[in-house]
């Protein structure tokens, strides 16, 4: 019997068992992907929000807040790639002034430093090569970017580190309630604990509604996005977001962390929860509305998308976080509804989350928490000796794998035996960025296959892109 | 620092050419860099035959096509490094460059050819919609995975795209047994050679489907299959005209794009239409003693060409390091100027002091011409008419220009190359 | 009568061709543009050839197959039936360009050779 099971090893599950991993307790993290991050966490707009866009007063509000003030402290400590770059909202109607200026007052009341109304002219200065039509921006310097796979992946090394235990390909097919503790029904076998944390994104309704007669609503919003080539990541120094409509934030051009610029998302309801397809409607207007100087001077150059994806915003029905014990189901805890800004709250999601628990059920601190956990090495962003003393030391780092992110062999390498190593392509990918670029993984997939098939001790043919039924490869020539 | 007269960035087929020519120029300090394990580049999957009846006079495949040249290579004893990638080539021709034996290390070069060659257009620049599940693969991605590492990619497959590797792996997938259920094709002609369309699609009965394109992946873990449409003039999708085709493949062969970004990082002055650098009659870019050729300078249609090229950028690379070049009069610079149907040139402007006693200038059109003629225009008179009884986009064409000639016109400012009716 | 209709392969321009057959004979061949384009359809009706390309296994290199070619070509036909008997060749290095991997395929009478170099 667990103490605590956590369904789903999104960003949210992986902040709380960061923070939970603090305690002695019996812990896991179930999820039904083939790795973490495998949802709505990694197809997202990878933005740190400031908070200005929250309703006051609400629960999402805070945790914003909160949430971006530890993002900076938790990106030190865990060692993953965040960075300031400041978000503008940018008005180009008159009628959209007053917007401009509740967005203000709301930033003001939520509690978020430093944001301010620029003029056309302040904001033409700092992004050059935004609208003429710029009337005048939101500017909130907490702004940033991160790598929402790096994030995820960080906590959840952190948490395997500290104690917690993984099952990937585990999925939770029903919750039901004994007596004092649960019994969760998994493709995988029956599992029991004392606690549920519902961290399922679009599928936390349907946890929620098998333990308790008070219903919450999931609607899977639909996010779609062009991500362009890294020719075109300075564009822009901020995230730049139109004035925001009912729907959401509106279709931002950004540059990510990583120096692509992308164009989304798009924002449409689903029903089915697993639709994570583009559609060429959308896919058009995105580039209609990028290339028709939405908020940018002149064209944008269409030929320069490398990639399309899509990501499904688990909308609750209150526009709401709802992180609480279930009224009706003790020991059941929901972190539900958990979309925009959910990444930049996950930190405060965490924390509140493992309080909550930590309190109820007594847990002890340990005294020999890792607090902290060493990244990734990005080899393309180290220093030419800093290069050359690595390959010294480690000669597969002299070997270029992925061209286009200049990736080596040794990164693909620690990625598969780092704690909850990749073992597919995807997972790769998400660690080392190895077929991120603008090549698409034309030229580094055998190699990589190759690579994984060595260190995993696998054939070829069982190599996947994401976990299981998804074999890259049939057979041997001729005899298939 | 080591320092070389010419460093060669690339050992595929235009990176040898180029070095067995600068060698026999009188060259001897030459280092070819390379970034796969083996030299020859993509020539080493391409295993079908008819490569090489220009250069040898006879139907090769494309290993045998390599090893001609690296047996060359091998006989001058000119050094190479295997699995070598070079991260940075700096304006003063300081090459970074990095290998696991010899870790990261810096080169002087007094030259550069630029021959890395091209890479493949991706799913995302044509905005398919869809899932993103296994079993998409880029033709040459899959040409690889079969020819070389021995891993069939699928059983059931769709080929977007019907230039000359889409239709390749039309035949290579159905010989090696799976079934090839369509080709689609976005344009209404195929960009392929005819002997192709022929012998890769009609000799297995695989239709071709002009006009048609991919408008739906279905699938979330592999491919189950795609919708293909028509497409009308605009070449958007027409509605009603999907139809869905069960498969667990999708290759797309799109196009091919030059790989410039070192010398994008470098400065090196890049065309809009080729995606390759501006150069002029010695194939020399922008910055002097930098040189490129192949497939990196622009996309080829035969490899033939590619060595012809290639061999030319040598030449000129040795003659800039012996000092032997005739720079010409400052400002004698003719431009030569693509109208009527012509893309661009290659070169884009020649020095006529420094050219050779004739100089071939590549290009290709934006549509199919029939009965035409490829006219070369000094200024106003019309110095080259040639009939044509078809010119495509999928082939190069080319016209060869006198030095004599352009001496004997000193004023010349100009050459435009068209395609006219009569 | 019987008509076969086909793509010249000479030229980009690829002429489409009909040839009328009579019993097995030839009795005109239109659509072409020039005479290569009447002897290209007179061979690819009577007599279609082809060059067969694939690989085969390869043990004791560093890579896993070897390139193949049939030194000639071979009757259309015959392809398929070339492909079945390549399916369990296996050959060990060291291989040259032109060393015979397979004598008289398909009952050919032409034989299968490397097409690159393998030590």
């Amino acid at each position: 019997m667990y103490d605590v099971v956590i369904i789903g090893a999104g960003v949210t599950g992986c902040a709380i068992a960061r923070e939970l991993s603090r305690y002695k307790a019996n812990i896991c993290v179930l999820e039904k992907g083939d790795d973490v991050c495998s949802g709505t966490s990694k197809a997202n707009s990878g933005v740190i929000h400031s908070g200005f866009d929250c309703k006051p007063g609400s629960l999402m509000a805070k945790l914003n807040v909160e949430g971006n003030k530890l993002m900076w402290k938790w990106a030190k400590d865990l060692d993953f790639p965040v960075k300031q770059n400041g978000a503008l909202v940018v008005c180009t109607h008159e009628e959209d002034m007053p917007n401009l200026e509740r967005l203000l007052d709301q930033g003001k009341k939520n509690g978020v430093e430093g944001v301010k109304i620029l003029s056309r002219e302040e904001v033409l200065e700092r992004e050059p090569n935004l609208t003429d039509k710029t009337i005048a921006a939101l500017w909130a310097p907490t702004g940033g970017v991160i790598c929402p796979f790096k994030f995820t992946i960080a906590m959840a090394e952190n948490a395997n580190v500290n104690g917690t235990e993984f099952k990937l390909e585990t999925e939770v097919e029903k919750v039901v309630k004994k007596d004092g503790h649960y019994l969760l029904e998994t493709n995988k076998g029956p599992i029991e604990t004392k606690c549920v944390i519902n961290a399922a994104g679009v599928y936390a309704d349907k946890f929620h509604n098998m333990v308790s007669e008070k219903k919450i609503h999931i609607t899977a919003r639909k996010g779609q996005y062009l991500l362009l080539d890294k020719e075109l990541g300075g564009l822009f120094k901020a995230s730049v977001f139109p004035v925001p409509g009912v729907m959401g934030k509106g279709v931002l051009t950004a540059p990510t962390i990583h120096g692509n610029l992308y164009v989304g998302p798009s924002a449409d309801d689903v029903e089915d929860k697993e639709a994570t397809y583009t559609t060429q409607e959308i896919l058009s207007m995105l580039v209609e509305k990028a290339g028709e100087s939405h908020l940018i001077k002149g064209r944008l150059p269409m030929n320069k998308v490398i990639t399309s994806f899509s990501g499904l915003r688990p909308h609750e029905d209150n526009k709401e976080f709802i992180v609480q014990e279930v009224e009706d189901a003790e020991h059941f805890f929901d972190a539900a509804g958990i979309e925009s800004p959910g990444l930049t709250s996950a930190p405060a999601i965490g924390v509140m989350m493992a309080e909550m628990v930590s309190e109820k059920y007594h847990f002890e601190k340990k005294d020999d928490f890792a607090e902290t956990r060493k990244g990734f090495i990005e080899f393309d962003a180290l220093s030419n000796e800093e290069k050359a003393a690595l390959i010294k030391e480690r000669p597969e780092y002299g070997s270029i794998v992925c061209r286009c992110e200049m990736v080596t062999e040794g990164q693909i390498i620690d990625a598969i035996n780092r704690p909850l190593g990749a073992t597919s392509m995807d997972g790769i990918k998400r660690r080392t960025r190895a077929g991120m670029g603008r090549c698409q993984a034309g030229f580094c997939t055998p190699r990589t296959m190759e690579i994984l098939a060595r260190e995993l001790g696998k054939d070829m043919e069982d190599i996947t892109k994401k976990g299981t039924g998804s074999n890259l490869l049939v057979g041997k020539p001729k005899h298939i | 620092m080591k320092s070389y007269d010419i460093v060669i960035v690339g050992g595929g087929p235009a990176g040898l050419a180029a070095a067995v020519s600068a060698k026999e120029s009188g060259i001897d300090n030459i280092l070819i860099l390379e970034r796969d394990k083996v030299l020859g580049g993509i020539l080493n999957q391409c295993i079908h035959n008819g490569f090489g009846l220009h250069t040898f006079k006879e139907e090769l495949t494309g290993p045998e096509y390599a090893a001609r040249f690296m047996k060359q290579v091998f006989d001058l004893g000119i050094p190479y490094k295997l699995n070598t990638m070079v991260m940075d080539i700096s304006e003063d021709k300081v090459v970074t460059a990095m290998n696991k034996e010899d870790g990261l290390f810096q080169i002087q070069a007094k030259a550069v050819i630029l021959a890395m060659g091209c890479r493949e257009r991706p799913r995302g620049a044509l905005n398919i919609p869809g899932y993103r599940p296994a079993g998409i693969y880029s033709a040459g991605t899959a040409q690889r995975l079969i020819n070389i590492e021995e891993c069939m990619p699928g059983k059931e497959v769709v080929i977007l795209g019907s230039g000359d590797i889409g239709l390749i792996m039309a035949r290579r997938m159905t010989l090696e047994g799976a079934k090839v259920k369509a080709v689609a094709e976005l344009m209404p002609y195929s960009g392929g050679l005819k002997r192709n369309i022929v012998q890769c699609l009609d000799d297995f009965d695989i239709p071709l489907k002009l006009s048609h394109t991919v408008v739906d992946i279905k699938g979330d873990k592999r491919v189950e299959g795609i919708t293909i449409a028509e497409v009308g003039p605009d070449r958007k999708p027409i509605p009603g005209t999907e139809e869905h085709i069960p498969c667990d493949t999708l290759l797309l062969s799109v196009g091919l794009i030059p790989e410039n970004e070192l010398s994008n990082k470098m400065n090196v002055e890049i065309e809009r239409v080729t995606n390759g650098p501006a150069v002029n009659e010695s194939l020399e870019t922008n910055i002097e003693g930098v040189f490129a050729c192949g497939n990196v300078l622009h996309v080829h249609d035969l490899v033939d060409y590619v060595s012809e090229e290639a061999k030319t950028a040598g030449a000129n690379a040795a003659k800039y390091v012996k000092g032997e070049r005739n720079e010409g009069k400052a400002g004698s610079e003719i431009a030569l100027v693509p109208t009527d149907g012509v893309r661009y040139t290659v070169p884009k402007v020649i020095r006529p002091e420094c050219m050779e006693d004739k100089l071939t200038v590549r290009f290709r059109v934006g549509d199919v011409y029939k009965n035409s003629y490829v006219s070369v225009y000094f200024g106003d008179e019309r110095v080259q008419h040639k009939k044509k009884v078809v010119i495509e986009p999928g082939q190069m064409e080319q016209v060869v220009l006198s030095k004599e000639q352009l001496l004997s016109n000193p004023e010349l400012k100009s050459i435009t190359v068209k395609i006219e009716k009569e | 009568m019987e008509n076969r209709e086909l793509t010249c392969i000479g030229c980009p321009l690829g002429c489409q061709i009909t040839v009328m057959m009579d019993q097995g004979e030839i009795k005109e061949v239109t659509g072409n543009t020039c005479p290569r384009g009447e002897e290209y359809a007179r061979k690819e009706v009577l007599a279609p050839t082809r060059i067969v390309t694939s690989t085969v296994r390869l043990e004791g290199g560093d890579i896993a197959a070897i390139p193949v070619k049939t030194k000639q070509d071979i009757p259309k036909s015959k392809i398929f039936d070339v492909m079945d008997e390549l399916k369990d060749v296996v050959v060990k290095v060291p291989v040259h360009i032109g060393d015979v991997v397979l004598e008289d395929v398909a009952g050919t009478g032409v034989p299968v050779i490397a097409t690159k170099d393998a030590e």
